[in-house]
């Protein structure tokens, strides 16, 4: 997000409204990328981006082949480069690069000719994520500038907090990062955000409310007491959020610890727009790919 | 054989001077000091060597240097080290213990001495593991290690986490005569961390590297020397904090020294963004305040010296994503034109720089070098100051590329190296 100027965001949400009625269709193809290739290359385990990628690009007719480092050669010991190096002897338009190495997508990009994609390296960035946030809220919103937003959760170890601060910032709204304090990074501060603690804090008059998967996986054990803890007073339950305003919108960027981050009431109640992210995902991939190869010009989003 | 080097100017770290001298040679020993053009009677001389607006120096001295002999030849050998040290304007260096097997033996120690013999370029001296298989759990044999021609010990790499053994070692190396090196940092904090923690590594999403986890184990070493009374080195010290406690150490008259590297006052974090490993380094690179602070301990003498940490690493340790690359970067053909940076910049002057490239170093160790003298080792670099070039792979000696300098423009250079009166490097011209 951090290389996108705020025409580039607009410009691919834009897109993005566009490309949205063809999944609305009976037949949900239009001829755009025919005989395009496109890799989806996943190093680290993913549901909904993948799939999401996937369908964007058979919707606009690109040949879609997906690889994970399970099934590829780096089980047997090959260097990053030299996958890139080969998967490029391929001929590919665009590689979709999920990564648990933050910056594995810019070095990748140097070594190919085909655009890439970052699906998401490590703790660094998840732009499509964000893109795919920023769009729903400018859907439910009917814009970005001038709102206020809280992001609540493990804000140190998640690329989609950073990509959407960096990406809120730029379009125009304010951002509160909340969260224990072991799980606020160093320095956020200096990104533009202001910090809590308290989620009821966080929320308060906010227009939109973003929590963060708790991710039990990258976590060293002494990051906080216990998930019992975190739950009762990190997590966002139907009377925390009473503080906001009355319109709020509230999203996940999935999957859901359910009764941990986020209460059963809230993930399915009236403000929860979780589901429509997920639509929009497709969406917004679709100008993506559309963007990148849909035309003559060659460039990577990151 | 007398060689007759004229036209120079001698640098003597020790009287603070920089004067026109000509040096004759002899036997692989400085024979003669003379004022330029003294020189009455000519003896019998075999080989003239211009050095007319050059500066002639004191073979540097690296306290630490990274050999990657034995185990991982295709890094560095001692052989190819030596010649890099050589190019540098090195004399002497001294290698860390962390190879395959490490050196924490007899057998290692004098291995690494045959390989420095044959090499026959800069002098190789052992700096031995202080814990069998820098395993951080027994002391090795220190008197037989200091006997068999170890001049240090250091289980450098990894840091000697139970403060009993460093205790231990502190005391039982005082007594045999090894100067006890110190890798200041708490794993528990640094664990899964590949650059410092801040501004920067929050912005890019790298794991953070907290200066704490060098101070805390700083003051630790400071705390034992207390106790023991027995000296302590703190190796390449990376932040400000780390700084002011050795300054306080030092006002306590504490036996504690201290040496950085030139990284350390060159770069910051902020050169991290892009991902290129080659700034990924071990402490790793801090912030501009911190730069600050190394740089005013250079200038007021708590820091000691200036030390390379030169770590070879091939392209396959290197060229893979950020998070699985390996820590380090060669220096040793960078540390005198960026310490020459510093003599630009009035930090110190040009004896004082070469003091804290050579002459502290060898008092550290306990071995000859850092100064040209009347009947001392002809250890000496003639070094071009003023010349300016764009440093690039075809310079490097070492067999591994991973400088972070590439490609910078450096002020400074060495045009020959002798040892023992033998030129072991000269410039082509």
């Amino acid at each position: 997000m951090e290389a996108l100027s705020v025409a580039d965001v607009s410009l691919i949400l834009d897109t993005a409204d566009s490309l949205k009625s063809i999944s609305m269709r009976e037949i949900k193809k239009a001829p755009t990328l025919r005989g395009k290739s496109v890799v989806n290359f996943f190093y680290e385990p993913s549901t909904r981006t993948r799939s999401s990628f996937e369908i964007a690009a058979k919707r606009l007719s690109a040949d879609t082949f997906s690889l994970s480092a399970s099934t590829s050669s780096m089980v047997k010991g090959e260097t990053l480069l030299d996958t890139a190096r080969n998967l490029q002897a391929m001929n590919p338009d665009v590689i979709i690069l999920r990564h648990s190495s933050s910056g594995a997508p810019y070095v990748f990009a140097k070594a190919v000719k085909a655009s890439v994609i970052n699906a998401g390296d490590g703790i660094n960035e998840h732009p499509t994520q964000a893109l795919l946030d920023l769009y729903t809220i400018r859907e439910k919103k009917g814009g970005i500038e001038g709102l206020k937003i809280a992001i609540i959760g493990d804000i140190a170890h998640s690329r989609v907090a950073r990509s959407n601060i960096i990406g809120l910032l730029k379009m125009g709204a304010s951002v509160t990062v909340a969260g224990p304090p072991t799980l606020i990074p160093k320095g956020i501060e200096a990104m533009g955000v202001s910090v809590t603690h308290d989620p009821v804090m966080a929320v308060k008059d906010c227009d939109v409310v973003m929590l963060l998967r708790v991710q039990f996986e990258r976590q060293s054990k002494v990051l906080f007491p216990s998930v019992r803890e975190y739950a009762t007073f990190f997590g966002l339950n139907e009377k925390a959020l009473k503080s906001a305003k009355k319109d709020v919108i509230v999203m996940h960027p999935g999957p859901l610890n359910r009764g941990v981050e986020i209460s059963n009431g809230v993930a399915d109640g009236p403000y929860s727009v979780i589901l429509e992210q997920v639509a929009n995902g497709v969406a917004v991939r679709m100008a993506v790919l559309y963007l990148l190869i849909g035309g003559s010009k060659s460039d990577n989003v990151d | 054989m007398i060689t007759l080097i004229k036209g120079g100017s001698v640098v003597n770290p020790h009287a603070g001077t920089v004067e026109k001298r000509d040096l004759l040679i002899e036997k692989g020993k400085v024979s003669r000091i003379l004022p330029k053009g003294a020189l009455g009677e000519t003896p019998s001389i075999s080989t003239t060597l211009d050095a007319s607006g050059k500066m002639i120096i004191p073979g540097l001295v690296d306290v630490h240097t990274h050999l990657r002999e034995p185990g991982f030849e295709h890094k560095e050998t001692i052989a190819s080290g030596a010649m890099a040290a050589a190019a540098g304007g090195y004399c002497v260096i001294a290698c860390m213990p962390n190879t395959a097997p490490p050196n924490d033996c007899r057998s290692v120690t004098e291995f690494i001495l045959d390989q420095g013999k044959r090499a026959d370029k800069a002098r190789v001296y052992p700096i031995a593991a202080i814990s069998k298989g820098q395993k951080g759990e027994s002391l090795v044999d220190f008197c037989e290690l200091a006997s068999a021609g170890a001049v240090g010990v250091s289980d450098d790499g990894f840091p000697v986490l139970n403060s009993e053994l460093m205790r231990r070692a502190l005391e039982y190396a005082h007594y045999c005569g090894l100067t006890v090196i110190s890798h200041c940092e708490d794993q528990n904090l640094s664990r899964g961390g590949v650059m410092h923690e801040g501004e920067i590594s929050t912005r890019i999403g790298l794991p953070g590297i907290p200066g704490a986890s060098e101070d805390i184990f700083v003051y630790r070493e400071i705390s034992l020397a207390r106790l023991t009374r027995c000296p302590v080195h703190i190796a390449h010290v990376s932040t400000g904090a780390s700084v002011e406690l050795i300054r306080r150490a030092k006002d306590e008259g504490l036996p504690v020294t201290g040496e950085t590297a030139p990284h350390y006052f060159t770069l910051d974090h902020g050169v991290l963004v892009g991902y290129n490993t080659r700034f990924k380094v071990n402490p790793p690179l801090r912030t501009s305040d911190d730069v600050d602070q190394i740089k005013k301990g250079l200038s007021d003498g708590v820091i000691d010296m200036i030390a390379t940490d030169h770590a070879p690493h091939d392209s396959l340790e290197k060229e893979v994503e950020f998070d699985k690359a390996a820590f380090g970067m060669i220096g040793l053909q960078t540390a005198l034109p960026l310490t020459l940076d510093l003599v630009r910049e009035g930090i110190m002057t040009l004896p004082e720089a070469i003091k804290k490239l050579s002459s502290n170093g060898a008092a550290l160790l306990g071995v000859p070098g850092g100064e040209i003298k009347e009947g001392g080792n002809a250890d000496l670099a003639i070094i071009d100051t003023e010349y300016e070039y764009c440093f690039e792979e075809s310079d490097i000696f070492s067999k591994s590329m991973n400088s972070p300098f590439l490609g910078r423009m450096l002020k400074g250079r060495c045009d020959l190296t002798m040892v023992g009166g033998k030129i072991v490097y000269q410039r082509d011209t």
